[in-house]
């Protein structure tokens, strides 16, 4: 899929995402290994969005499994649609039992999940596993299958096995700590808060009118709120925020009353608005 | 290095090296690391670096060890700079202006100029060993702030509302550049004494395997972090272990019942319902100086994992014992400064400042007996260090009939119990006492021994 990994950062940068040598290093690897890629990171850092991006850039299906407590088998894998072969078998009155059984198990009857949608077919596909650890623990297991294989078995069926394997990204936001094994069969690659110069790059580009200059600042201070030893420290999709918030107030440049007024847009609890207040002075008039 | 043969090699002994430090990698990995190898090519350091570490690593917190390993087996050059550092001076103008202007790359390579010249001691000309520490005494990069900041503030480079940022900034950029001068310092001894020893003894070990007892003041802070995670996953353990727990054994009375309609075939087995228990923790901490670092760790981590209990008391003592729940409440919010507000609010000290488990226990036991009853688990954490000082055992047999379970969490190597004026294995014999020196055995422990 790519060539080099100066190919993989640019050609995701026409999609609009900015990456890092890190990132842009672990996904050519993970096109070239074939391996899965787990993702790892604080929220509002572009987990989910690397995985649009490369879908965009392979021109590949995006197929997304949004894990939550409780998802199981027939949400992830297939699920054979009972209604229909109900009225199926009801159709059919007069023939004997070996022909309707054999036609109620077929694909038709089949409805494919996720993970079965991202190993069948020939077309080029990005299956995108969300917040794998809201996930059971079972699911994971149901999960080595699939990575470590690209395969699926359907008892009625037989093993239905990848013709052409998918770009695979897990994401994770570490609520649980992922089982050794799902680890080791993946890319670890852990997104953390971009360098100073990549963020203004970020801001710039998502919130092209801003000014230059404030972009700069907006930068600045959001690395010194990162700095403090807040509760939830501002990320990229905050940054950004601030950025819109900033251009639709029109201010020009940032002081006090802006930083006091929009702080909010930053961060999300009373105590870290105070501590932040505190430390910037934005008291002191 | 460059034939097929030394890569291997050098990225097994890499491998060997992180495993020493309690990094787990297969075979699998190794060969993965491999190919990444072949697919990235050897031109760029730091595509190599990033190649690596996504093939070997499973987890956030092991990226600080293998950085510094990475720059000893695959060290960016060999020997020292082609050309020596002028003087002090001079470094120190150069150093400046990197700092101003944020070039990392010429940081990199003032910091394998500074130790050159700075770093070495022992005979002239070939030094016997490299220093950092002796490198930044004689560098002194932090007097070099003002300097910086007027420089950047005169070259219009920050105004406005951003320049009140600029000093913690350039505060940050002399700490990275601290950084590079020890990773320098390393690679030189790494070549003069052997890549594998260094690799082994110098490089410092991820946060959750630090020794509460040794921990340095930074690393207490990263420790602090990484409570509120560490209570996410602890809550869903215990959560977990609750559901497993509430099914599983037969009611045989219920499930005989339900069967009289099926003709006396227990058709359905009925399990038993467990009663929601509602269990009660008590903490009782030294909050003296040895191990203030790691009751403090281990007070905010059973705070923050406090909903999953129907009451939680917290208790501190160094010779006198006194009720702290309160101020932890109001601690999370300010975590650093908790021990703080701990020392000066509570009545902790007697007539003197050291530790006495003694004292403190038997003024529990007779103050605050009534805190402790059968739904009761209790924990206290300590060194057991009693300064000669009577151990009080009939104190702690007391709280130990009382409670539902005691456990003692040490934090002292399990060799070091009983040395001195340790009172450890005589407390031993009473309750049961775990050695706890990291945060990574202390999550472990907090997983097995609360009560469900």
């Amino acid at each position: 899929m790519f060539k080099t990994v100066d190919d993989v950062s640019a050609r995701l940068a026409e999609t609009g995402y900015l990456a890092s040598p890190a990132v842009a290093t672990t996904v050519f690897l993970a096109d070239r290994l074939g391996k899965p890629l787990l993702v790892e990171g604080p929220a509002g850092v572009g987990k989910t969005e690397l995985a649009k991006a490369v879908a965009e850039v392979a021109g590949a299906r995006l197929v997304r499994l949004q894990c939550y407590e409780g998802v199981d088998e027939s949400r992830a894998l297939y699920e054979w649609n009972h209604a229909k072969q109900l009225l199926r078998i009801s159709a059919g009155r007069d023939e004997t039992w070996d022909e309707t059984r054999t036609d109620i198990f077929s694909e038709e009857f089949l409805l494919t999940r996720p993970l079965l949608t991202a190993i069948r077919g020939d077309d080029p596909k990005v299956l995108l596993i969300d917040e794998t650890d809201k996930a059971d623990v079972e699911v994971e297991g149901l999960l080595l299958e699939v990575l470590s294989d690209f395969q699926v078995t359907v008892p009625e069926l037989g093993t239905i096995t990848a013709t052409r394997r998918p770009f695979v990204v897990l994401t994770s936001n570490a609520s649980r700590e992922l089982s050794e094994a799902l680890r080791r069969r993946c890319l670890f690659l852990h997104i953390g808060f971009p360098e100073e110069e990549l963020e203004r790059r970020i801001v710039r580009l998502k919130v092209p009118a801003l000014d230059e200059t404030l972009a700069r600042s907006v930068v600045r201070v959001v690395g010194a709120l990162r700095a403090m030893d807040l509760r939830k420290v501002p990320s990229v999709a905050e940054t950004i925020d601030w950025a819109r918030t900033l251009l639709a107030l029109g201010a020009d440049t940032l002081d006090e009353t802006v930083v006091r007024a929009t702080l909010g847009v930053l961060l999300k609890h009373q105590d870290d608005v105070l501590k932040a207040t505190a430390k910037l002075d934005l008291d002191a008039l | 290095m460059t034939t097929a043969a030394g890569v291997a090699e050098r990225l097994t002994s890499l491998v060997g090296a992180l495993r020493a430090h309690g990094i787990r990698i297969g075979t699998g990995e190794t060969v993965d690391a491999a190919r990444a190898v072949e697919a990235l090519g050897l031109a760029d350091r730091e595509l190599l670096r990033e190649g690596l570490a996504a093939t070997l690593l499973h987890g956030t917190g092991q990226r600080q060890v293998f950085d510094p390993v990475f720059d000893l087996y695959f060290p960016r050059g060999v020997g020292g700079p082609e050309q020596r550092a002028a003087g002090r001076e001079d470094l120190r103008d150069r150093l400046a202006a990197a700092l101003a202007a944020d070039d990392q790359a010429l940081l990199g390579r003032l910091a394998v100029e500074a130790v050159d010249g700075f770093g070495g001691y022992g005979s002239a000309p070939e030094s016997d060993g490299w220093s950092s520490y002796q490198t930044l005494e004689r560098l002194r990069p932090q007097t070099l702030l003002a300097r910086v900041r007027d420089d950047v503030r005169g070259q219009g480079g920050s105004s406005g509302f951003a320049d009140r940022l600029l000093e913690d900034e350039i505060r940050r950029r002399i700490e990275t550049f601290r950084a590079l001068v020890a990773a320098e310092a390393r690679r030189r001894v790494a070549e003069r004494r052997g890549r594998d020893e260094i690799a082994r003894r110098a490089v410092a070990p991820t946060a959750d395997q630090v020794d509460f007892l040794f921990a340095g003041k930074a690393r207490l802070a990263e420790l602090r972090r990484t409570v509120q995670p560490l209570a996410r996953k602890l809550a869903t353990r215990l959560a977990a272990r609750r559901r497993r727990a509430s099914r599983g054994a037969i009611d045989l009375r219920r499930t005989l019942r339900g069967s009289l309609s099926t003709g006396g075939v227990p058709m359905k087995p009925v399990l038993r319902r467990r009663r929601p228990a509602r269990p009660e923790l008590v903490l009782l901490c030294d909050v003296s100086g040895s191990v203030s670092g790691f009751s403090d760790f281990t007070m905010l981590l059973v705070q923050a994992v406090h909903d999953q209990f129907s009451k939680v008391r917290v208790f501190a003592f160094v010779n006198r014992i006194d009720e702290v729940t309160g101020l932890l409440r109001h601690g999370t919010a300010d975590p650093e400064g908790l021990s703080a507000r701990i020392q000066a609010e509570a009545t902790l000290t007697g007539w003197h400042g050291s530790s006495d488990y003694g004292m403190a226990l038997g003024e529990f036991a007779e103050r605050y007996g009534d805190a402790v009853g059968p739904r009761t688990t209790v924990f206290v954490l300590g060194d057991a260090r009693t300064n000669m000082s009577d151990p009080n055992l009939p104190a702690v047999r007391q709280i130990a009939e009382r409670a539902r379970r005691v456990y003692w969490l040490n934090p002292e190597q399990r060799s070091r119990w009983g040395t001195g004026d340790s009172a450890a294995p005589a407390y031993a014999e009473l309750v049961e006492m775990h050695e706890c020196r990291t945060a990574r055995q202390l999550s472990a422990l907090v997983g097995r021994l609360l009560p469900v």
